[in-house]
């Protein structure tokens, strides 16, 4: 149970790091990227070709993958998301699908659909635990990725609290117009932010090669954790994204721990209770609390009559 | 005032049209702005008023006309650019950063707006902060401000970025006499120091008493224009403004 737990907590970091980077592109450039998640496993791929094509080793692989992925997310901003947010609110997400779509097909053409893992390249560290009192393996390896997660989304929280950049970014986030007409370049902005969440991205991609293996057509299952721990947690803070991505974990864990089946459906169960409870929070504060709301749903009185209408 | 005839004006707006649709919000609005001077814009609601400061401020594309600001034609610019090059602007309802402190809202104002440095930009957010009397709610979050304090940021944040220009939206809506006072205070002041200011405001007694200029709009065109007693004795003004009576 505690050994769950752990596990359980420690996975959120994961989830974390996946998720902050789809919040910040949504609360950012106000835009859903349904790519996000074949974006994490370009960043797995590219680390993996590092390592076992050019025969770099782990750590100067990840050195060398995140930056060129906010380079990639700085580039689609630039060429192609900015284009698409002009035209209205479908384009931009079709645009994702169409690029998730040709992430998938690139990868799988370019690397084959194998699954492939960075587990046999660090040696000891996929398998090496410490022995807890009470009889508990703590894996070396999730606690250092746990640890990770909560250096980068610190930094992140810094960047966005402490440097004009992020001031710009957060005001920006608030109100776009009142932002401009601060001086705040929102292009510049959104390129920045599309660099950095692509980065995220990459390195949730990693973290899942680490820990277990990637293939091309990984993405979207990611993505829909991400979403999980978007929800679960709240848009637009990051404090919120490692609570949600925690929560996730833990309920994966919890659930595995009834059955192996049982782990990703719990995961999909505590992100649906919390999404109906928010939907009808929001509808009970319309209608003036849960007492005038359940009167209304039980009784099918005229108020929602009055609002379908 | 006289003397500042010959002067180039710092913006000038020429046939400038907007509209939304069929709906045509400005025509063909012309407007030359003088540096250092105050002037004031008044009209009912709905003049087009502003909608002009919109097209000033760059908030959107005018559908026709030309505008430019020290000599820089200002078509096809953004609002960040207009911004920089000297020209800020408040709303009439305050849109304060929410999720930030008052000091942030400044911060970033003076960084972005006015290209500071850290140093520089944390030096005149506190100088702004002074100014506006809003010292003690420096680290407070801007969604915690009450109104009068949500103006009084609005116009910091614009005094952040630097301006050489000015366009206020109704800042003194809502308020009571004496804080009113002070704001008539404050716009003097700014005044006084080369601050070129267009001042849109319906409570014409605070309004009177800075402008040295007025133009009043009806229905997006300008009606009237000069001394601010001319054009409030002006018999269409009076129509426009205080409305045709039914009697």
């Amino acid at each position: 149970m505690l050994e769950a737990i752990l596990q359980g907590v420690l996975l959120g970091g994961y989830y974390a790091v996946l998720a902050a980077g789809l919040s910040l592109m949504f609360g950012v450039v106000r835009f859903i990227n349904l790519a996000h998640g074949d974006m994490a496993v370009l960043g797995a791929m590219l680390a993996l070709w590092l390592v076992q094509v050019m025969g770099l080793n782990v750590p100067m692989a990840i050195a060398l993958t995140l930056p060129a992925m906010g380079a990639i997310g700085w580039l689609l901003q630039r060429l192609i998301f900015e284009r698409a947010l002009r035209g209205g609110f479908l384009i931009p997400i079709l645009t994702t699908i169409g690029l998730a779509a040709t992430l998938q097909n690139g990868m799988f053409a370019a690397f084959g659909s194998d699954t492939k893992s960075l587990g046999a390249h660090i040696g000891s560290l996929s398998w090496a635990s410490w022995h807890l009192p009470g009889d508990i393996f703590l894996g070396k390896l999730p606690v250092y990725m746990f640890l990770t997660a909560l250096v980068v989304l610190g930094g992140l929280h810094l960047i966005l609290t402490r440097t004009g950049f992020g001031r710009a970014v957060r005001a920006t986030a608030s109100d776009p117009e009142a932002a401009a007409l601060c001086g705040i370049d929102a292009r510049r902005v959104h390129r920045g932010a599309a660099a950095i969440a692509v980065a995220l991205a990459g390195l949730a991609g990693i973290f899942l090669a680490l820990r277990a293996q990637v293939t091309p057509f990984s993405g979207p299952m990611m993505l829909i954790f991400a979403f999980e721990a978007v929800v679960i947690g709240g848009i637009g803070s990051l404090r919120g994204t490692l609570i949600g991505g925690i929560a996730l974990g833990l309920a994966q864990a919890m659930g595995g721990m009834i059955s192996p089946q049982f782990s990703i459906l719990a995961g999909h169960c505590l992100f649906l209770a919390i999404l109906a409870l928010r939907m009808t929070e929001a509808a009970a504060s319309e209608r003036g609390g849960w007492r005038n709301t359940l009167t209304a749903v039980l009784f099918n009185r005229s108020q929602i009559k009055g609002r379908l209408s | 005032m006289r003397a500042v005839v010959t002067a180039d004006p710092i913006l000038r707006a020429r046939g400038v049209n907007k509209s939304y649709g069929a709906l045509k919000v400005l025509h063909d609005v012309d407007i030359d702005v003088l540096p250092g001077e105050a002037l004031g814009i008044v009209g009912p609601n709905g003049a087009g008023k502003t909608t002009l400061f919109g097209a000033l401020a760059g908030s959107f594309p005018v559908t026709s006309g030309a505008i430019s600001f020290n000599g820089i034609d200002l078509t096809g610019t953004r609002a960040s650019d207009r911004c920089q090059l000297g020209i800020a602007r408040t709303h009439q309802v305050p849109r304060p950063f929410l999720g930030m402190t008052v000091f942030e809202n400044l911060l970033v104002a003076a960084q972005s707006g006015a290209r500071l440095d850290a140093a520089a930009a944390t030096g005149r957010a506190a100088d702004v902060l002074r100014r506006t009397g809003l010292a003690d709610a420096a680290n407070r979050p801007a969604a915690a401000l009450g109104l009068l304090d949500r103006k009084r940021l609005e116009v910091a944040r614009a005094l952040a970025t630097g301006p050489k220009l000015i366009l206020l939206d109704e800042i003194g809506g809502g308020l009571t006499e004496s804080e009113l006072i002070a704001l008539v205070d404050l716009i003097q002041s700014l005044r006084s120091e080369g601050l070129t200011i267009v001042w849109i405001e319906h409570i014409l007694h605070a309004l009177m008493r800075v402008v040295t200029r007025l133009i009043c709009m009806s229905e997006g065109r300008i009606l009237a224009e000069g001394e601010p007693r001319d054009v409030m004795a002006n018999a269409e003004v009076q129509r426009a403004y205080l409305g045709s009576s039914p009697e």
